[in-house]
């Protein structure tokens, strides 16, 4: 009886212990048969997604040896602040020398920093550092405004669906990352701006006024995006960056 | 029992006499009740209140904090939603302003971040779902003992919002998708959903009929078809029923053998020579990637999707069928999207030798199929009919299957005891329908639903959409939903109507709450536009809009039916808010001309979107207006720079809250650019 017992004991902390793990690929215990020199971001990188969603892509980095040739059969670990989920945490390299994942938000908005981590053969970890960015709803209302009030203007980036106007603009609008500008601007002048036009802080008329457009909740929402995607990061109280 | 020592102790120092036995009885009594009280000192909102107090003790904002705190078990009681909440209890800051966006405070004190509703107003299980009721953490949060439903993973959090909402709303982007996905995979075909008002939820896709397939295409397409959807066309919605060899054959026998001519639609192909210059030039001229997509050598799909994909269409559609349906679609398909275009037999030749030559030779190399046998025939019957081709495309002699898969009407609230997981699965809802969704045959074997292919986005969106189908979005008042516009079937009268139809008008434009989003509302387009420029415009479409790839094709419409829609939209399609004629459009001073100029390029920097002088502006985001003068009509102007919104809800031209006089001098100025043939020629 009392060795059973002890047995299940036993058997079960080791269980325990199992579930507990949270190193990405103890469960799955990938054997890798390359090593590589280098991690480089192939794609997916400085997304705009939304808090707990999955990023619109997926991310994509590759193992390189010394001369820059793609490895294949390295093993990548993918981590991030808490909440965050990848979908594999961790997998081998393809041919072409890439892993990939789908990475889904934790449900803090702001800044994500995304690790991407392989070692080479004398195990000496190689890190790659993705940054991504997470809307919650405010921000993500402030995105779909902009997109349809603002970006033909101030985003410089022409799709073939929005051909952009910021080139035939005499003097050119700051792009919302523009955060070396923006950031120097309190949310009162952004918001005098958006409700009054350019002339309401003696800047360009080509800014027209959108107060009896948008309404004040609309301005605050996208003052957020505006704040939450600026280049550098726009600091609050608190901090821009989601906690690990 | 008790042993011989403990016996002596109690009976010499408890129940020596009756004053022991009372006092000791009274102190076990005290004890016995002390344990409520100290059970309740203890539990977990407590626990969380005290380190509340604690936390904000440290902060600048402490006095604030303090003052807005309030001890013991918070609630927050909705009758009309039946929801008790006292979720408060421990998430005591929730509505903090000055804690918002603090990534620095500890949960459970963090602050809502800001949403469209006031949590106070509509507590917090209404949206994350979970017990409202509980006071523990574990109760509330996940589905233990005899309470279900745990908290909604954020992933999947817009399905909230969509149990009230049955609009799309701005902040909604995933539900938004997941909900047209539903509509435009045809998922509602065989599943039906139905709304708490009696309606139910309309697939949005156009299945065609398969009644006379023999005429458009070979059954050695089909069998290719049947086998992989996606070889032939990557943007399909036509699922993979992972057929067997077999069985493609047998149901391409049936369907062939089932397939019945279309009357007046078989007039054999005189071979034209392919000109791929004319025909390439022709497909762009008339606009047909509006609609179409076509994969270029790149794997991009380039193109619209409210036609079929084209780029492998010389492998389906036999040519004698593409003349016949570029001559007429409506023969074949009178409910069909595309417009009549009136081709010339060249153009006709021409466009069908360029389609005919878009094919992949590899697609049907390796189909070879012998005479089909009556008993492969019949097999291909009982097939069509045991995997519901039916619920989704006509196929006569065989009657559309009422409710052919499970109703997802309550789906979102399915109890997990009624749910069968697969082994190694995580025991939620969201992640049952999310995998279903992924790979439904992996459930069980001999289970029908098809494999469909779907990005990890579009599964996420569609899970979502279908949570929102909950037992509280059934039983919801009618006073508390947001209802979705009621569709139009709106239809023009008379012989305009007829050509409504026939240039298929509601594929691109909206009139009167029915059609689609592609191109302008047309439902005051009477009071906007003049009767010369649409009578010109509707025979030679010119662009208004440089930027934009998709334009208004050329229908080659005869003078007598430009004529009666012309005369058909000025007539009828004007707002009941100001006369199209009470303003002139002529006869303004010179002054109010030079000042509305002045206002146009100085104080309202209307260059900015739009282009009057095409050598000095440049703005592309609004329409040229170097022609309004003799497009639009002065009314119009002069109200739709007072309020464009009023006129045209959604448009992005800004209300400048314009006073009279300035919309009077703009308009003034507007109205003499008449621009000049010469112009209108080079744009």
């Amino acid at each position: 009886m009392t060795r059973r017992w002890r047995t299940f004991l036993v058997v079960s902390a080791i269980l325990f212990a199992a579930a507990c793990t949270r190193k990405p690929g103890a469960a799955t215990a990938l054997k890798p048969t390359g090593f590589g020199a280098a991690l480089v971001e192939s794609s997916g990188g400085k997304q705009t997604g939304t808090v707990g969603a999955l990023l619109p892509q997926p991310v994509v980095v590759q193992v390189n040896d010394e001369q820059g040739a793609a490895v294949a059969g390295a093993l990548v670990e993918f981590s991030g602040p808490a909440g965050t989920t990848f979908d594999p945490p961790s997998g081998l390299t393809d041919a072409s020398g890439q892993a990939t994942t789908n990475v889904a938000f934790g449900s803090t908005a702001g800044r994500y920093q995304l690790t991407a981590r392989t070692s080479t053969k004398a195990q000496k970890p190689i890190e790659l550092k993705i940054e991504e960015i997470a809307m919650g709803y405010q921000e993500q209302l402030g995105f779909q405004l902009q997109n349809k009030y603002c970006a033909s203007c101030h985003d410089p980036e022409s799709t073939p669906e929005r051909v952009s106007n910021y080139d035939n603009l005499e003097v050119k609008p700051h792009p919302f990352t523009d955060g070396g500008t923006l950031n120097g601007m309190s949310d009162d002048d952004v918001t005098a701006i958006i409700s009054h036009g350019g002339p309401a802080l003696n800047k360009s008329a080509l800014m027209p006024a959108y107060g009896y457009t948008l309404n004040k909740a609309e301005i605050e929402a996208l003052i957020s995006y505006i704040r939450l995607v600026s280049d550098p990061p726009h600091h609050v109280t608190g901090t821009a960056y989601a906690r690990k | 029992m008790i042993p011989q020592p403990m016996r002596k102790w109690l009976r010499r120092h408890v129940l020596a006499s009756p004053v022991h036995r009372f006092g000791w009885a009274s102190l076990l009594l005290l004890i016995a009740l002390a344990v409520a009280p100290t059970k309740d000192f203890f539990n977990e909102w407590r626990h969380y209140q005290r380190q509340y107090r604690k936390f904000i003790s440290t902060r600048s904002d402490r006095l604030t904090l303090q003052h807005h705190f309030t001890g013991g078990v918070q609630q927050i009681w909705l009758p009309e939603l039946t929801v008790v909440d006292r979720c408060t209890t421990c998430h005591v800051a929730v509505s903090e302003k000055s804690l918002q966006g603090d990534a620095s405070v500890p949960e459970p004190f963090r602050a809502h971040p800001p949403v469209a509703h006031n949590v106070q107003d509509w507590g917090c299980v209404i949206c994350h779902r979970g017990q409202g009721p509980a006071t523990e953490l574990a109760e509330a949060h996940n589905a233990t003992r005899a309470w279900e439903e745990p908290i909604l993973p954020a992933r999947y959090l817009e399905a909230s919002c969509g149990q009230c909402h049955r609009a799309p709303l701005t902040g909604t982007p995933q539900l938004n998708l997941g909900r047209n996905l539903l509509g435009r995979y045809g998922c509602v075909h065989c599943h039906t959903i139905k709304l708490s008002d009696g309606s139910t939820v309309k697939p949005s896709d156009d299945p065609p009929s398969l009644s006379h397939i023999a005429d458009k295409t070979t059954r050695e397409w089909i069998y290719a078809w049947l086998k992989n959807p996606y070889a032939y066309s990557v943007t399909t919605t036509m699922p993979d029923f992972k057929l067997s060899d077999a069985d493609a054959r047998d149901i391409s026998a049936f369907l062939i053998a089932n397939s019945a001519p279309v009357t007046g639609d078989s007039e054999t192909v005189k071979n034209a020579p392919p000109d791929a210059t004319a025909g390439a030039s022709l497909y762009g001229e008339s606009f047909c990637a509006s609609c179409h997509a076509v994969q270029n050598a790149a794997g991009n799909v380039v193109g619209g999707d409210v036609g079929p994909e084209l780029t492998r269409i010389g492998n389906k559609a036999k040519p004698e069928w593409l003349r016949a349906w570029l001559r007429n679609p409506r023969v074949y398909n009178p409910e069909t999207a595309m417009p009549h275009y009136r081709f010339t037999e060249p153009q006709v030749s021409l466009l069908t030798a360029y389609l005919g030559n878009k094919s992949d030779s590899d697609l049907l190399a390796n189909v070879h199929l012998n005479a089909a046998t009556p008993e492969q025939v019949a097999h291909g019957k009982l097939l069509v009919t045991t995997y519901g081709c039916a619920a989704c495309h006509e196929i006569s002699g065989i009657k559309k299957p009422d409710n052919f898969a499970p109703e997802l009407t309550r789906v979102g609230s399915k109890p997990l005891t009624e749910i069968v997981f697969l082994p190694g699965m995580k025991r939620s809802t969201p992640d049952y329908i999310a995998t279903k969704i992924r790979q439904p045959r992996a459930f069980g074997a001999g289970l029908k639903m098809p494999q469909y292919t779907l990005a990890p986005t579009q599964i996420d969106a569609l899970t979502t959409a279908l949570l929102a189908f909950t037992d509280r979005a059934h039983d919801l008042p009618m006073a508390l939903t947001v209802p979705a516009k009621a569709p139009s079937n709106y239809q023009p009268a008379g012989n305009a109507g007829k050509l409504v139809a026939d240039l298929a008008c509601f594929s691109c434009h909206a009139i009167n709450g029915r059609g689609g989003d592609m191109a302008p509302d047309l439902s005051w387009e009477g009071t906007a536009v003049q009767r010369p420029w649409l009578l010109g415009f509707l025979k030679n479409p010119g662009t208004l809009r440089p930027a934009l790839i998709r334009r208004m094709p050329k229908f080659n419409l005869s003078d007598s039916e430009i004529t009666q829609l012309t005369d058909y939209m000025m007539t009828v399609y004007q707002t009941p808010a100001f006369d199209r004629d009470s303003l002139l459009s002529t006869g303004y001073t010179p002054a109010q001309v030079q000042r509305g100029k002045q206002l146009f390029y100085s104080k309202y920097a209307c260059q900015s979107c739009h282009i009057i002088d095409t050598k000095a502006d440049k703005g592309y985001v609004g329409p040229t207006l170097t022609q309004v003068g003799s497009r639009l009509n002065a009314a119009w102007v002069y109200h739709w720079l007072k309020n464009p919104q009023a006129l045209q809800p959604g448009t992005i031209e800004p209300n400048r809250s314009m006073s009279d006089e300035d919309a009077l001098a703009l308009t003034a100025f507007l109205m003499t650019q008449k621009g000049s043939s010469k112009q209108g020629a080079k744009k």
